[in-house]
């Protein structure tokens, strides 16, 4: 019996196969994404009788076909520029194609161009190869339907206007312009996986859309390094996300119950760290997998592999310099050296505005028996967070001092 | 093929190049002119006098009114600017990333109205 919800499902997976095809054919965003919802519909009205076709992405991209040539065809008697749309029309059937080939990867190259402003990437992304309608963007990111639909528009009207090309960039240009496609998938994760502010500590919804563009990347691309890192870090990191939170309160990695971490997520994440390993191209994501590689090795807190984690630390603050990085390679210092050592490279960082800055100094400063001290680490760090989770976790830890 | 305006932004404040510095920018630019004269998507490009030499004119009342100096109070104005052509805008990001480098400033592409 095939319900809404299935056919909702099969809709959202297919949602990028078929846009992504439809926009090369008209070479028109809004007529592909019009023609895909349309296709909805009719998939709506005919799977539940009908049953589920053997091809349904296939048939989803020739029925909306049908319906935008209909549509272009109506409109051409008003409208010139249609006219010229339909002559292009060709009617070859849906086929599978190679991995090259696939659409999706050119609109994900043009989702994530950066001619457009980060936050409408993020969105049109989603949009577009994510099937998720603009309500339930708005949602995911707190702003009004209405700015999260004018900002989509808007991207879209750029990307038309100044002729932002729909293709993969040769190969020269790739490096650069994969890693903004990275960075926006790896936005939406860690929007799901740590939300920044609102009632729910972690949006499922974004991890796992992030999680399955991911995917869709990597088997069009299965080559490059840090597409498998970036996948690897997001599945080791996934599978702990129902032990971060007990009762509404954040869990830290050393107390969470390894038992309840999710082993089919390690043991897919284990094996592209593996791969990347032996591939020997390293770059930021595959370090950062690498690291959640031997938390999640671990046994037991206690069994943690510190010297390795601030080996890969060290290798990622020379790649990509940045405070957050040195703030947790100074966490590993601090396991292996003692709280003092730790301490003390953890000062010598400009991060008074990052909460995770405060809530590392409060957790050495307990350690030193400083409590005075660490009380107001911790409330430093709670002026600064917003997730509901974590001012829990931040205020008991206080309160015990 | 596109027309796109690629124009180079002055702010105000910053040191007018002169002497050496001058004569080494007329070089990195006449090499850019040149690359794409040759390339056949040239359509249009020079230097403008510095914004003191604007005049403002508005004709939307029913008396023309003619005022010194540009139109807003700003803080950037045009230097100077190519019209150029290209496929679309990867091929004009990348011309402009060597008119940026030629003219040593900060260059602003915008697509023409399809005529």
């Amino acid at each position: 019996m095939t319900t809404d919800l299935d056919i909702e499902r099969i809709f959202r997976e297919e949602h990028g196969r078929v846009v992504a095809s439809l926009i090369r054919r008209f070479g028109d965003i809004d007529i592909a994404e019009d023609a895909a919802a349309e296709a909805l519909l009719a998939a709506v009205e005919r799977w539940p009788a009908d049953g589920v076709p053997p091809n349904p992405g296939g048939w989803l991209t020739t029925t909306a076909a049908r319906k935008a040539i209909d549509k272009i065809r109506r409109e051409s008697h008003r409208d010139a520029k249609y006219q010229q749309a339909a002559m292009i029309i060709d009617d070859t059937p849906h086929e599978p194609t190679g991995p090259v080939e696939d659409d999706r990867l050119r609109l994900i190259f043009t989702c994530c161009h950066p001619a457009l402003a980060p936050e409408a990437r993020v969105a049109l992304t989603l949009r577009l190869l994510g099937g998720l309608t603009v309500p339930e963007i708005a949602s995911a990111f707190l702003v009004s339907e209405t700015t999260m639909g004018q900002r989509i528009t808007r991207a879209k009207k750029k990307i038309a206007a100044a002729r932002i090309p729909y293709r993969v960039p040769a190969a020269e240009d790739l490096p650069g312009r994969l890693s903004g496609v990275l960075a926006v998938l790896y936005l939406v994760f860690n929007e799901g996986y740590l939300a920044t502010s609102g009632p729910a500590p972690v949006r499922v919804d974004l991890t796992a859309e992030a999680i399955r563009l991911c995917r869709v990347l990597r088997s069009l691309l299965p080559t490059e390094p840090e597409v498998a890192g970036l996948l690897a870090l997001m599945l080791l990191t996934d599978a702990r996300r129902t032990a971060r939170f007990a009762g509404g309160v954040l869990v830290p990695l050393a107390d969470q119950d390894r038992a309840s971490w999710d082993p089919s997520e390690i043991e897919e994440g284990l094996a592209l760290v593996r791969e990347c390993l032996a591939v020997n191209r390293p770059g930021a994501y595959q370090l950062q997998a690498a690291v959640n590689a031997v938390h999640t090795s671990a046994r037991t807190a206690a069994d943690t592999d510190w010297s390795q984690i601030a080996v890969l630390y060290t290798q990622l603050q020379s790649m990509t310099p940045s405070p957050v990085v040195a703030l947790n390679r100074a966490i590993a210092v601090a396991e292996l050296d003692g709280p003092a050592v730790g301490l003390a490279e953890v000062d010598r960082l400009e991060l008074a505005t990052y909460h995770l800055w405060h809530a590392t100094r409060a957790e050495l400063l307990r350690r030193l028996d400083r409590p005075h001290d660490a009380r107001s680490a911790y409330d430093a760090a709670l002026a600064l967070t917003d997730n509901e989770a974590e001012r829990r976790y931040l205020t008991r830890r206080r309160d015990s001092l | 093929m596109t027309q796109y305006m690629l124009s180079v932004h002055t702010v105000a404040g910053e040191a007018e190049p002169t002497g050496e510095e001058l004569q080494r920018l007329y070089a990195q630019v006449d090499a850019f002119n040149k690359k794409v004269t040759d390339a056949g998507i040239w359509v249009f490009g020079g230097g403008l006098e510095p914004i003191e030499a604007t005049t403002t004119v508005d004709a939307t009342g029913t008396e023309p009114i003619i005022t010194d100096g540009p139109f807003a109070e700003a803080k950037e104005w045009i230097g100077g600017f190519w019209i150029l052509e290209a496929p679309d805008l990867d091929a004009a990001l990348k011309l402009a990333i060597e008119a940026s480098a030629a003219c040593e400033g900060r260059v602003e592409v915008r697509p023409f109205q399809p005529e």
